[in-house]
């Protein structure tokens, strides 16, 4: 039988708020990650990702406090990205009861940590997170094959001679066991997963990919899974905006024809 | 101290308890995190945790005395419920890394995952399916309004092989079939995760503290 594909909603939080919009009704506080967290879970999501955005000193207070006020009341994987830099960080996080940690810039700095993460913790417990957007072509040679360069800081800053096939590739080599793959270029835009991205690396890595960037619609999700090869699909405005509830997602996705937990 | 009552989680270092403290709080269990022998012997039910290696396990179980007091309580008649690694330790012996006795409570041996062609570790929800020893009383009650097919959680590279079919509960699948859940009397297991199995995941533990509510307790409890 096939392996179950995930459906991931992801929670931007800034000092311990959720950033990006929600319109849901019933909610008491919508911008507390918990408790969208919670109706997440409720709705039949299968792991919740928290990227937390905090610009301040006391972000390492903050990330740790969300982990452990979510593991309270929230019964299903989630991983915890932004902000982690060392093993002790990890560590820390993973104590008050994340499953997984993400990291993206400071592995881009220092590709090292995430083996070290890897062996204390297991590669099951680190995910590579990548900002892909596609490069330019050049003008000699238009029939080259596309190619996507890595960003951080939010897209506003590309690494020079960053390949993210081969950073992905070279990512799961060193220990991640998993790789979180956004388009920048989809990226809140509504018009779908970027499928060609998504396929290079799906095929490049030996571990689950997640598709993020781009989800619109349901249709979407199923589409980038049986294209594509994405194991797990992340999506955030389509469901804070209450445009769709994870479960209308998932039941689309099996009408498509892909195994999902319903 | 004294802990009636109360379900005790076995502290020994190795694994996210404080998922699985909060799951059975959620659940109005009374629960200890703990590796006090006085706590985890009066407790009313005693889980095994574990997320690791299984040899690496053994070794802190064994330091910390918790093998033989694990041991006399599952005599005892006190039900005990081992979660993932924690599952795997209730067996005779596991062949991970060096390889290493366990346990010994439930007769069988812990070998790697057999999934040809995916990925290893198993990351994932995977259905359940009832076998034969789902008609055996506490195993079952364990599955107590959890219908057949239910998804669960697992994060595992090695799989449980009971020596008696009839203490397997409960199959998964990946690659190839695997024990999910285990069970002879009051001494239990789960492959999975049930404090990430969402509300699946909550009922089984809720159902466990019901099994250590009712259980009915032989003469060598009383300490």
């Amino acid at each position: 039988m096939s392996v179950l594909k995930r459906v991931i909603p992801c929670l931007d939080v800034d000092r311990g708020r959720v950033v990006k919009g929600t319109n849901f009704v019933g909610l008491r506080d919508a911008g507390d990650p918990v408790e969208l967290a919670e109706r997440y879970d409720a709705e039949g999501a299968d792991e919740l990702v928290f990227l937390d955005i905090t610009a301040t000193h006391e972000k390492r207070e903050t990330i740790v406090d969300l982990a452990r006020r979510t593991a309270d009341n929230v019964f299903i994987p989630f991983t915890i990205g932004g902000g982690i830099g060392s093993v002790a960080d990890a560590q820390s996080v993973l104590d008050a009861g994340a499953d997984k940690v993400s990291v993206n810039s400071s592995a881009l700095a220092r590709p090292e940590l995430i083996g070290e993460l890897a062996t204390v913790f297991g590669s099951q417990c680190v995910v590579i997170a990548i900002d892909a957007k596609r490069a330019v072509a050049e003008p000699a040679v238009p029939t080259a094959p596309p190619r996507w360069d890595v960003y951080v800081a939010g897209g506003r800053r590309r690494i020079d001679g960053c390949d993210a096939v081969g950073w992905a590739r070279e990512a799961a080599e060193r220990g991640a066991g998993e790789v979180l793959l956004t388009s920048i270029d989809r990226d809140g835009t509504n018009l779908g997963y970027e499928l060609e991205l998504t396929g290079a690396v799906a095929a490049a890595v030996a571990v689950p990919v997640i598709a993020s960037g781009g989800a619109g619609e349901p249709a979407h999700l199923a589409e980038v899974v049986l294209e594509a090869g994405a194991d797990a699909v992340l999506c955030a405005s389509i469901f804070h905006y209450g445009a769709f509830s994870v479960r209308q997602a998932k039941q689309a996705m099996r009408e498509a024809g892909v195994a999902v937990r319903l | 101290m004294n802990s009636a009552g109360t379900i005790a989680i076995c502290d020994y270092g190795m694994g996210n308890l404080r998922s699985v403290e909060k799951a059975l709080e959620r659940v109005r269990a009374r629960v200890v995190l703990s590796a006090d022998h006085d706590l985890i012997g009066s407790a009313a039910g005693v889980i095994v945790p574990g997320v690791g290696a299984f040899p690496e396990a053994m070794r802190r179980i064994r330091a910390l005395g918790l093998d033989g007091l694990i041991a006399e309580r599952a005599e005892a008649g006190v039900p005990i419920l081992g979660i993932c690694l924690g599952m795997q330790l209730l067996f005779e012996s596991s062949k991970e890394h060096e390889g290493s006795a366990g346990l010994g409570l439930l007769g069988g041996s812990v070998e790697p995952l057999t999934a040809v062609g995916l990925k290893v570790p198993h990351i994932g929800w995977a259905p359940l399916r009832f076998e034969a020893g789902h008609a055996e009383a506490t195993g079952g009650a364990l599955l107590e309004g959890i219908v057949e097919a239910t998804p669960f959680y697992f994060v595992h590279s090695y799989v449980a092989h009971p020596s008696e079919p009839g203490e397997l509960v409960a199959s998964a699948a990946y690659g190839s079939r695997f024990s999910a859940i285990v069970g002879r009397g009051n001494v239990l297991g789960a492959q999975f995760h049930p404090e990430k199995s969402s509300a699946a995941g909550l009922r089984l533990l809720a159902n466990f503290a019901s099994i250590c509510a009712a259980a009915k307790l032989g003469p060598a409890l009383a300490r």
